[in-house]
């Protein structure tokens, strides 16, 4: 088994407590970036050991901490992204459900690294019971000094304010997450100026995710050397997978980067392996955004090298044989699963989610749930399926935040490696039809 | 919308719009969470509340109420409200089932869930049960997908669920419907 940052204690009782975090060695990085090291110091290490954004874009944290505006007249804002919406992920939830107080203590060192005295946590709006432990986490780090004024006697100040979304996936792209969090619809912004510079309330903002922020609370304690040292490559340290699909042992797992995909899938430290006995179809690594892998993709590289859990590795072979990390989201096919089907609820997952502000998503997400919903219920046509490569070509690039693009790779993905099955649903109407699957939703837009 | 056709709805029932002295005395301090003159930032937080305070469904005298409450136009208010699919026009059911219906949940077996939720409570999708107590919604993941599948009723998650669990809960719910229950805290002392 790797080394645990993240989840070392969490399946200790009452580790989501104060005192029982305490007690296992929480704060201690707080106590040492505040009393210890200058805000540029802690800057430095977050750089040095090469943390990336674990929200999806993969982005280096402390480069991105050193873009901020520091000419402002306006004041700092640290805003941590808990919208977690991404289909396949669930990871931050387990992560504020267990040890809420990691985050936190990720949170006063984040602020602290880059001069902030005001933070907040924008989380999911179903996620209110979170919210509840995050503002119980929250008090009693008032009521031990750790949040307020001169915490711990460092001349440091920091309030930390939990705000709720509303039910809203485009909450998660920050510039959205800013415009819901001051109490708008959640439409993208367009950038330049990026949130380093104009941010919430005009002002300097950085916005991270939950695992990023809380990630930092490891690498002051053992130190970027030792964190950079772990992983392989420009993917350094740990990484938290959310699995799920058809596998035996669906859940949150503490990785470090590098470890071969097919250990992953097969060991029984991890997804233990597909459901039933049966074969693997194909996995969508990072979030339902990512491309979808085939079954010959997956465990090697389409130059037979070993398919890695690391940034690059998964994304070998660029979008034709290759994926992407993102957010950790690891969705596995059985060889039962229907790509189409799949494919369906997703595009319809996108549709419901465009903001409505470009007409390339709105419209041509649309466009390809219908034209998905089609194929699917045995009603397709043969030419249907280069239409949907092409409208998600037309999406691609041409909108203001990557929502579009969201959309569009995964059809665009699905067609490339699973072109047969689209043809066989269009061949095959009165099997497809015949298929008892549930309730589907009628199709009403 | 369907809002304007529910708009006078909750007045009819003869109850006020305004929060108690103590649930606004909570919104205050929400909106102190945020800087001088940025008090639309509480509009999120401040319509989850009035929502369950008044009636589950945000009518257009609420929405007016909040919008007074925060000193923003109702026209912000109206544009927020229906922008995010937590916030609901009409009357809907004490309890609100949301099934997932995405992805990771569908090829896990979740749209049977949301078959079985339609069979056994008789009325499909985006209706309520005669009795006001259910209302069935499909929704987008809820970022729970490990557990699959899954369902939220009101704030609560249900996960790894099968037809039989779904006869279970049902049943459950009916039962302690139908017996006196003590006061729940509400979401603004439980939650915000
Ligand atoms: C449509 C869309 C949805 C997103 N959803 C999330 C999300 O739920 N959580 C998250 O942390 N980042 C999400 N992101 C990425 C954020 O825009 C942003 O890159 C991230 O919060 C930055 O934090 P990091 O650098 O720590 O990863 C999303 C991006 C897009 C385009
Ligand atoms: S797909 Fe159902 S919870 Fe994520």
């Amino acid at each position: 088994m790797g080394r645990k940052i993240l989840l070392e204690h969490i399946d200790v009782p009452g580790i989501n407590t104060f005192d029982v975090y305490r007690a296992h060695g929480g704060y201690k990085a707080a106590e040492k970036a505040l009393k210890e090291m200058s805000a540029a110091q802690v800057v430095e290490e977050v750089k040095s050991a090469g943390l990336r954004g674990r929200g999806g874009a993969g982005f280096p944290t402390g480069m991105k901490w050193s873009f901020l505006d520091k000419k402002s007249a306006n004041p700092t804002y640290l805003v941590c992204n808990a919208d977690e919406s991404e289909p396949g992920t669930f990871k931050d939830r387990y992560l504020m459900e267990h040890i809420p107080h990691m985050l936190i203590e990720g949170v006063i060192i984040s602020s602290y690294a880059i001069g902030c005295n005001t933070a907040y946590i924008y989380v999911r709006g179903e996620f209110k019971y979170i919210i509840g432990i995050l503002n119980k986490a929250i008090r009693e780090a008032h009521a031990n000094g750790f949040l307020g004024n001169n915490i711990q006697g460092s001349g440091f100040n920091l309030e930390i304010h939990v705000h709720s979304g509303a039910g809203a996936y485009i909450c998660g792209e920050e510039t959205a997450l800013l415009e819901s969090l001051e109490g708008k619809r959640g439409n993208p912004r367009l950038k330049p100026p990026f949130p380093a510079v104009k941010g919430l309330y005009e002002s300097p903002t950085v916005v991270n995710n939950v695992e990023t922020l809380a990630t930092v609370v490891g690498i002051i304690n053992i130190g970027a050397a030792t964190y950079a040292g772990i992983g392989v490559g420009k993917s350094s340290g740990t990484k938290l997978i959310s699995a799920c699909g058809n596998i035996n042992k669906p859940g949150v797992y503490e990785i470090e980067l590098g470890i071969p995909v097919e250990e992953f899938i097969y060991s029984d430290v991890y997804c233990g392996g597909i459901k039933d006995g049966k074969k693997l179809k194909a996995v969508i690594p990072g979030g339902s955004s990512v491309p979808i892998l085939p079954q010959n993709l997956v465990c090697k590289t389409a130059n037979g090298d070993v398919r890695l859990m690391s940034y690059e590795s998964l994304a070998d072979g660029g979008f034709q044989t290759g994926s992407m990390l993102g957010s950790g989201g690891f969705i596995v096919l059985d060889e039962d699963a229907c790509v189409v089907r799949h494919t369906y609820t997703l595009a319809r997952f996108y549709r419901h989610e465009s903001c409505g502000q470009c007409s390339p998503c709105r419209e041509g997400t649309g466009w390809m749930e219908k034209v998905l919903y089609r194929i699917e219920n045995g009603e397709g046509r043969m030419h249907d399926i280069d239409l949907l490569v092409n409208i998600s070509k037309n999406i691609e690039g041409n909108t203001i935040c990557p929502l579009g693009d969201a959309a569009a790779w995964p059809v665009a993905a699905a067609i490339r490696h699973f072109r047969h099955e689209f043809e066989f649903h269009v061949k095959h109407p009165e099997i497809v039809k015949n298929i008892d699957h549930g309730s589907l939703e009628k199709f009403n837009i | 919308m369907s809002s304007h056709t529910a708009h006078k709805q909750y007045e009819k029932e003869g109850k006020p719009i305004a929060f108690s002295p103590e649930i606004l005395e909570k919104v205050k301090q929400i909106i102190k969470r945020y800087p001088e003159g940025r008090q639309n930032s509480a509009l999120l937080p401040v319509l989850h509340i009035a929502q369950e305070e008044f009636g589950g469904y945000l009518s257009v005298d609420v929405m007016d109420y909040v919008a007074s409450l925060l000193h923003i136009k109702p026209i912000e208010v109206y544009e927020v409200s229906t922008f995010y699919t937590q916030y609901y026009p009409e009357k809907r059911g004490k309890y609100m089932i949301e099934v997932c219906h995405t992805g990771p949940c569908a090829i896990c077996g979740g749209e049977h869930i949301s078959k079985r939720l339609q069979e056994k409570l008789g009325v499909k999708l985006n209706q309520t049960t005669a009795d006001g107590l259910f209302t069935i919604k499909e929704v987008e993941c809820l970022g729970a997908c490990g557990f699959a599948p899954v369902m939220q009723i009101n704030t609560e998650f249900y996960e790894k669920l099968t037809p039989e669990k779904i006869d279970t809960i049902i049943d459950d719910l009916k039962q302690r419907a139908s017996e006196p229950q003590p006061q729940q805290q509400k979401w603004v002392e439980r939650f915000f």
